[in-house]
């Protein structure tokens, strides 16, 4: 038999139509619909209520996602000038805090975090008073960025490892310094890592309640925890759950499309 | 629902050493009946059972294992699975994704499913032991009044754990949930029921209010209160209480006898304005194949042997007071495990609401959480919208600088 390069995507097309949109069409319509079937826009009409923690969510993970970029650019730059042994046994390491599960991850922060947990036993040790950690945005912010961070690492360095010893050094050649080579050469380059990076960890991160719920505290309450309250709440409501984890989605669609843009813009410069 | 390691460590070693001494006319006299049991040992059945996470003896610590006791006994195998929430355990069952024969609810959850037709009513002549073992106070209980679909297994209460190094006035009612200063050291829970349940009982209501106003009245509480919560919480209340980040929090008794091992620090009161008792009851689902084997496995974690291994091991209180012969002495006296009669007349349990109410607490719960609009937020939507703004301007500029680079070429 040969092989047909249209075959082989047919087991993950029925797997994208049966996990994917299928349940994607399901959310719309539950959406627009109420308890009895009938259509209905006052789900949406709630969703938009919902706003303010859509805007805390975005942000947070707006930040989280910055944050994720600057800790890993210059070293998934740095590993993919490594030696080919050296790569493999960094992103092994990078890999390893997810040989362990998400949910006692994010519990040993709350401990590590907590008014009487390991970092403020330390500073009582040495006689510095207490600092609140747990229970801030910056405590969010930390567990997303400590949770997604692999997922920015992996598609930088995948494509940074694909930018040409060669090409650093036609750039010096022709007199461009540090940040000349960086700008013009490396960042177009690196674009689409870019990009699938950001959108690997903006994604789960505008969507988590697991970290805002074990370390967020009173005020950090997500878009991801208000979904979860309405589906595994008292009234099990499927109809405004849908109707906001679509809003959600419309919101998560705008931004990458934003984001989506520059990098084709790039990529085609990068091209020229 | 948690377990109760240590304590049942502790609890078990005691219930062996008693049962070498006394147990053992105590044994016969509870002794299981091989004939009933024996009626599918040849069948070759399955039964599915969904229950609770970490709530049976499961043969750690020395308890019984009763699922493989049951199996031995009956010849019936048992796939054992577990949930976490209510909620979770009924929209499982209504996405009819699954099959179980047992589930383990509790009370208003069962009456929530029986008035939806979830639940088959059960044949109570094939589980002798109810009427043998099952204590007259829980029979015909508000959620299950005909005595038709459930069987109750545990029960506990809801009341207030708080940490006698920190708290030292006398503590008597919910108020001091709402009390500055303890602020940032009071814990709440996460789910809007028992949320709503300590404000409306504040406020003097019943936790099973359906009148919109009352309800919004308690929103409005819990509201003020957000300013002393340290955070909204679950199981988590368990490491925050013993390692003494928090000082107060409401939570379940059986789970308060848990914490208490650990930390000795901590206490437990039953608020004066009234507080929560719960059941969880055993019920079989619409559709069950093995009706009658499932009724057989009901009557048997009805037997005072398994009820009083299954109770010390969890903790939770027995509703087959036979069994508490067979356990602990310390813990059967307890009074936070076994509150007298008058202490229980302040207690109300939850009935199943109606769908809208249902919806009404939900949604004013999340308004609750979201809270009212800060300066905060609109300075994020600013930065928000700059940034946004930023980017398109960067955008544009570069757009028009190639095309500039562009024409410069040709």
């Amino acid at each position: 038999m040969k092989l047909n390069a249209r075959w082989t995507s047919y087991p993950y097309i029925v797997w994208m139509i049966l996990f994917t949109v299928i349940p994607l069409f399901l959310i719309g319509y539950f959406a627009f619909t109420d308890a009895s079937g009938d259509f209905t826009i006052a789900n949406m009409e709630q969703a938009v209520k919902y706003i303010p923690a859509l805007v805390k969510s975005v942000s947070l993970a707006a930040i989280a996602t910055v944050l994720c970029l600057v800790l890993a650019y210059p070293f998934a730059f740095s590993m993919s000038r490594l030696s080919f042994e050296r790569q493999k046994m960094m992103s092994m390491l990078i890999m390893l805090p997810m040989w362990m599960n998400f949910l006692l991850r994010t519990y040993a922060w709350q401990a590590i975090l907590e008014d009487n947990g390991v970092i403020n036993m330390l500073l009582n040790s040495v006689g510095l008073s207490s600092v609140k950690l747990i229970n801030t945005s910056g405590a969010v912010v930390l567990g997303m960025v400590y949770n997604y961070i692999p997922f920015m690492i992996l598609p930088l360095y995948s494509v940074m490892t694909k930018i040409d010893k060669s090409v650093l050094e036609a750039a010096n050649d022709l007199g461009a310094g540090f940040f000349a080579t960086l700008y013009r050469v490396i960042l177009p380059l690196s674009m689409p890592g870019i990009v699938s990076g950001t959108t690997m960890v903006f994604v789960p991160a505008v969507s988590t309640f697991v970290i805002s719920g074990m370390l967020g505290g009173v005020n950090n309450y997500l878009i991801g925890d208000l979904i979860e309250t309405q589906f595994l709440g008292n009234s099990y409501d499927l109809n405004c759950g849908s109707a906001t984890s679509l809003l959600l989605m419309i919101v998560v669609l705008i931004t990458m499309a934003i984001f989506n843009h520059f990098s084709d813009e790039d990529a085609e410069e990068a091209l020229v | 629902m948690q377990m109760k390691k240590i304590f049942s460590v502790f609890l078990c070693v005691l219930l062996i050493l008693s049962s070498l001494v006394f147990g053992v006319s105590a044994d016969d006299a509870y002794a299981y009946d091989e004939e009933y049991y024996s009626k599918f040992k040849n069948d070759n059945l399955t039964l599915y059972v969904y229950n609770w996470g970490e709530y049976i003896a499961d043969g750690s610590d020395d308890s019984m294992d009763v699922i493989e006791e049951f199996e031995a006994l009956t010849g019936i195998r048992v796939e054992y699975t577990t949930f976490d929430t209510n909620e979770g355990l009924y929209s499982k069952l209504q996405s009819g994704s699954a099959y179980y024969d047992i589930i383990i609810p509790s009370d208003y959850m069962i009456s929530r499913m029986a008035q939806s037709g979830m639940l088959e009513k059960l044949n109570y002549s094939n589980i002798p032991n109810f009427e043998k073992y099952v204590d007259e106070t829980f029979r015909n209980p508000d959620y299950d009044v005909n005595q038709e679909y459930s069987v109750p297994y545990t029960w506990g209460t809801v009341g207030l754990i708080y940490n006698t190094k920190y708290v030292t006035e006398a503590v008597d009612s919910w108020d001091i949930l709402w009390n500055e200063n303890y602020s940032g050291k009071i814990l709440m829970f996460s789910n809007s029921r028992d949320a709503f349940a300590i404000a409306l009982k504040r406020l003097g209501y019943s936790m099973n209010t359906e009148n919109p106003e009352e309800l919004r009245e308690a929103a409005d509480l819990l509201t003020a209160q957000k300013d002393v919560v340290q955070a909204y919480v679950m199981d988590q209340i368990f490491d925050k209480m013993t390692e003494e980040n928090a000082w107060i929090a409401p939570y379940y008794a059986g789970d308060y006898l848990t914490m208490s091992e650990t930390n000795e620090d901590l206490a437990f009161v039953f608020p004066k304005e009234g507080f929560n008792q719960f059941v969880d009851a055993m019920c079989i689902p619409k559709g069950c194949v093995n009706k009658e084997a499932a009724e057989m496995f009901i009557n048997f974690m009805c037997e005072p042997r398994v009820s009083a291994e299954n109770c010390g091991y969890i903790g939770y209180s027995t509703p087959v007071s036979a069994a508490k012969d067979l356990m602990d002495e310390e813990m059967v006296s307890n009074e936070v495990a076994y509150p007298s009669a008058e202490v229980l007349e302040n207690s109300e349990t939850f009935r199943n609401l109606s769908d809208e109410t249902n919806k009404l607490l939900d949604d004013l719960w999340i308004e609750v959480r979201i809270g009212k609009l800060t300066a905060g937020f609109w300075v994020t939507v600013a930065l928000l919208a700059m940034g946004v703004c930023a980017l398109c301007a960067l955008s544009i500029y570069r757009k028009q600088k190639r095309l500039r680079a562009r024409n410069a070429v040709k």
